[in-house]
């Protein structure tokens, strides 16, 4: 065990090992070691463009995408290795699901939207597809607002229940670990209220990897947390130990909100 | 002041100034063609106008104009009656009129040639007479008349028939030709089979066209007799008459009916009188399909090439290069890509085509010549910048996030294209669309060199087979402007027409973009976010 880290993970489905990341030249993650317990939230702190959202997308290799990315090191999910060529994408960002921090519903029904993952695995069997949405839109809170309505265009969701959407969407397929990158940011209170109800509930079914901003969100949701500085893992540890008692003096400054 | 400049006050007069004067000079055009355009079909009065000289002129007071620095004024008259007086239109002083009069009984004739007749219907042959129920001398002209249309109508029938028996006496010839070509004495079996059958054709052809040629015989014996205002006697054969009506005392209520049926004429028949008379179809259908054959090539190659710009190519610098290049296409003259098409559709696609596979019909092309799948792929090439830059646009506008959802959902890249951004895209593609259409259904230029003709002899859709004759040459709205109004004989004549085609021609493009831009609005209410 490293010194910024107190946490004892017994059973970790994401082991990072020596991570490091460049976006062209320029490095943005610096030798990250940070293994995510099972069926916990996990939050990731820190300011502003220190490299929460370029770890996250690391895990379910969204980062392909970008022009120049470069990763070094090593990503375990279930024990095996994330960064190789032979790891199926695809089949990769099914076990990792995403939530990003504006809500991306497609053009489509909200049926559609919810079934969108498995529509494009092939799924056709029509009692399945109706069970799935059924089960996702209850596990993410939003059945009885929309059961009504669920041919109807999913752009006439409000902004909270747009987002409840997407992580319906996201659990739709079933993936074992569900990352979320600042989903509340772009919500009022209530909705944000709500998100994180559902956030606590999600946590015995999945295993969850949140970004935010919001140090009290982190302190409400989440197990463990981990903050990270400038593109570096400065703490990590149980959310209470770390809130009331950091180890670190940057971390400290940053949750009493001396800086960032 | 100060603060007058500072509000931005005069900006907003300036930019206001510039809208107006676009929209005026729209509306100028527009309302040019239309007051032209529909004013056509309506009868207009016939005037008698007694001369001072003793002599009196009869027909139509088409426009005045003043002489002399506006101390004067000449009329001109459409007089008509070609054959007669040599020209269809003649001017004369005011001063040397001494009366205008409107006679209830003078008579327009519209005639399958020569244009307008202006003069009095005096009687009926005895045979004209036979066939009509009686009553006065017009009445009868109109019985006698409808029974020889009724007749003629199963002559044109006959027409039908000559042509198909022709088209297939044509397509054996070829067969019997490509035989000889290919080596096959002439006394091969096959071939003697195909004479025998172009023999029995031929026979039926012969037949056909002798009791064609004596029922015109027979028809052309229901005559009447019509006067000039000169006094000068003229028969003529019923069946050359197309109409006949008698404007001074028409009714408002018949002027319409009149209107109406030229309209019909017009959207439905076919040309006359080297095109200035008669009805549009022909070219307003080769219109039609030459952009619709255009939009078939020019849509989805557009579109694909778009993709591939914007979701696989790396963006650098030859895709940016490739991009700077498309959009200048959209700049080069058009009739620099009529010779294009020419050289490489007419010359090199079709030449190779006739090279291959109708080398016997040499030197006569098949496809080695202007045709409407060589315009319309020539005009598709003009058009396929339009539809890219648009694509691509439409593509990039697509918020980053839904692209990264469903990717993140484990949807290929394919999968993502073709479920959510393609449909998102789609409003943007249709607006690229409809550009095209409107910059295709304008060009006139490429087409002169790729198939476009004064008249065509048949549609390149008909019930031969394989009844769609892609190589066939093509009547166009565009042209048919150009031409009447430029290239005819007797322009003054050929003015009314050279409106009502623009007319035509703005409508088709308004029509086609109101349906495109109808669809496009579904689109966009179905895929683009609302603003909440
Ligand atoms: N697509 C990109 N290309 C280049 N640099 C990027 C890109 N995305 C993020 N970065 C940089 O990487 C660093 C970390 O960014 P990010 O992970 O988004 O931060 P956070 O989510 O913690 O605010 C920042 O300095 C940012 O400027
Ligand atoms: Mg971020």
């Amino acid at each position: 065990m490293r010194d910024n880290n107190s946490v004892t993970v017994t059973d970790p489905i994401v082991q990072v090992k020596n991570l490091d990341f460049y976006y062209g030249t320029s490095k943005a993650l610096h030798d990250i070691n940070l293994d995510f317990q099972r069926n916990k939230v996990t939050a990731l702190i820190g300011p502003s463009g220190c490299g929460k959202s370029t770890l996250l997308r690391c895990l379910n290799r969204m980062n392909d995408l970008v022009d120049g990315a470069r990763v070094d090191g090593s990503i375990r999910l279930d024990g095996t290795e994330v960064n190789t060529a032979a790891m199926d994408v695809i089949e990769l960002r099914r076990r990792v699901g995403m939530v990003f921090q504006k809500s991306n519903p497609f053009p489509k029904s909200i049926y559609e939207n919810v079934i969108y993952g498995l529509r494009i695995a092939g799924v056709r069997d029509k009692t399945v597809l109706d069970e799935t949405v059924e089960r996702s839109l209850r596990n993410a809170a939003l059945w009885e607002e929309v059961k009504d309505r669920l041919h109807e265009s999913a752009l006439g969701l409000s902004g909270g229940q747009m987002q409840r959407l997407c992580i319906a969407r996201a659990i739709a397929v079933n993936p074992e670990v569900v990352l979320m990158d600042e989903p509340c940011s772009a919500l009022d209170p209530k909705s944000t209220a709500r998100v994180e109800e559902l956030i606590s509930e999600l946590r015995e079914k999945y295993t969850i990897i949140i970004v935010t901003h919001n140090m009290q969100q982190a302190a409400r949701v989440s197990d463990c947390t981990a903050f990270l500085f400038e593109g570096v893992l400065v703490e990590y540890g149980i959310t209470e130990n770390l809130f009331v008692k950091p180890r670190n003096k940057q971390t400290e400054d940053y949750i009493t909100g001396r800086f960032g | 002041m100060k603060s007058f400049w500072k509000q931005g006050e005069p900006f907003v007069w300036v930019t206001g100034a510039a809208l107006s004067v676009t929209l005026l000079m729209a509306m100028v055009l527009i309302v040019v063609v239309l007051v032209n355009g529909l004013g056509v079909f309506w009868p207009s009065k016939v005037a008698t106008a007694k001369l001072h000289d003793g002599g009196s002129v009869l027909g139509e007071v088409v426009r005045s104009e003043a002489v002399f620095e506006g101390e004067g004024e000449r009329l001109q008259f459409k007089i008509g009656n070609r054959e007669l007086y040599g020209l269809d239109f003649r001017w004369i002083d005011k001063t040397d009129i001494s009366s205008i009069t409107y006679a209830d009984d003078t008579m327009v004739l519209e005639r399958m040639e020569y244009g307008n007749f202006y003069g009095r219907l005096i009687g009926l042959s005895p045979e004209a007479q036979a066939v009509s129920g009686g009553g006065d001398a017009v009445q009868q002209l109109r019985q006698a008349h409808a029974y020889v249309m009724q007749q003629k109508d199963q002559l044109e029938e006959l027409d039908d028939e000559l042509a198909s028996v022709n088209y297939r006496m044509d397509q054996l010839q070829r067969k019997e030709k490509a035989l000889l070509y290919k080596g096959r004495s002439p006394s091969d079996p096959e071939i003697q089979t195909l004479r025998q059958k172009r023999n029995g054709l031929t026979e039926k052809f012969q037949s056909l066209h002798q009791r064609q040629m004596k029922q015109v015989t027979e028809l052309r014996n229901y005559t009447a007799t019509f006067t000039d205002i000169s006094g000068t006697d003229r028969d003529m054969a019923l069946m050359d008459l197309v109409r006949f009506y008698q404007p001074n005392s028409m009714s408002v209520f018949s002027k319409v009916r009149y209107y109406l049926i030229k309209l019909v004429e017009l959207l439905t028949g076919s040309p006359r009188e080297s095109n200035t008379e008669g009805g549009l179809f022909p070219a307003i259908f080769g219109t039609v399909m030459l952009i619709f054959i255009m939009s078939l090539f020019s849509f989805p190659l557009g579109v694909l090439a778009a993709i591939y710009l914007r979701e696989y190519a790396k963006e650098g610098m030859v895709v940016r290069m490739v991009r700077i290049a498309v959009n200048n296409l959209a700049g080069i003259p058009s009739i620099v890509y009529g010779i294009f098409g020419l050289a490489f559709f007419v010359y090199g696609v079709g030449g190779s085509i006739d090279r291959l596979f109708y080398p016997e019909q040499l030197p006569t092309p098949t496809f080695g010549t202007g045709g409407i799948l060589w315009a319309s792929l020539t005009l598709s090439l003009l058009t396929v910048p339009v539809v890219i830059v648009a694509t691509e646009e439409a593509l990039g506008a697509i918020p980053a996030g839904v692209r990264e959802g469903s990717l993140a959902l484990g949807a290929t890249k394919f999968q993502t294209l073709t479920r959510i951004l393609l449909p998102m895209a789609s409003p943007g593609i249709m607006t690229g669309l409809i550009l095209a259409m409107a910059r295709a259904a304008g060009e006139v230029a490429p087409l002169m060199i790729t198939g476009v003709v004064k008249i065509a002899p048949a549609l390149p859709v008909d019930g031969n087979f394989p009844f769609l004759h892609l190589d066939r040459k093509f009547m166009h709205l565009g042209f048919h402007i150009y031409d009447i109004g430029f290239q005819s004989p007797n322009v003054e004549a050929a003015k009314p027409m050279v409106f009502v085609t623009t007319l035509l021609l703005v409508l088709i493009v308004l029509i086609m973009s109101s349906v495109a831009i109808h669809l496009r609005n579904k689109m966009k209410k179905r895929y683009t976010y609302g603003t909440f």
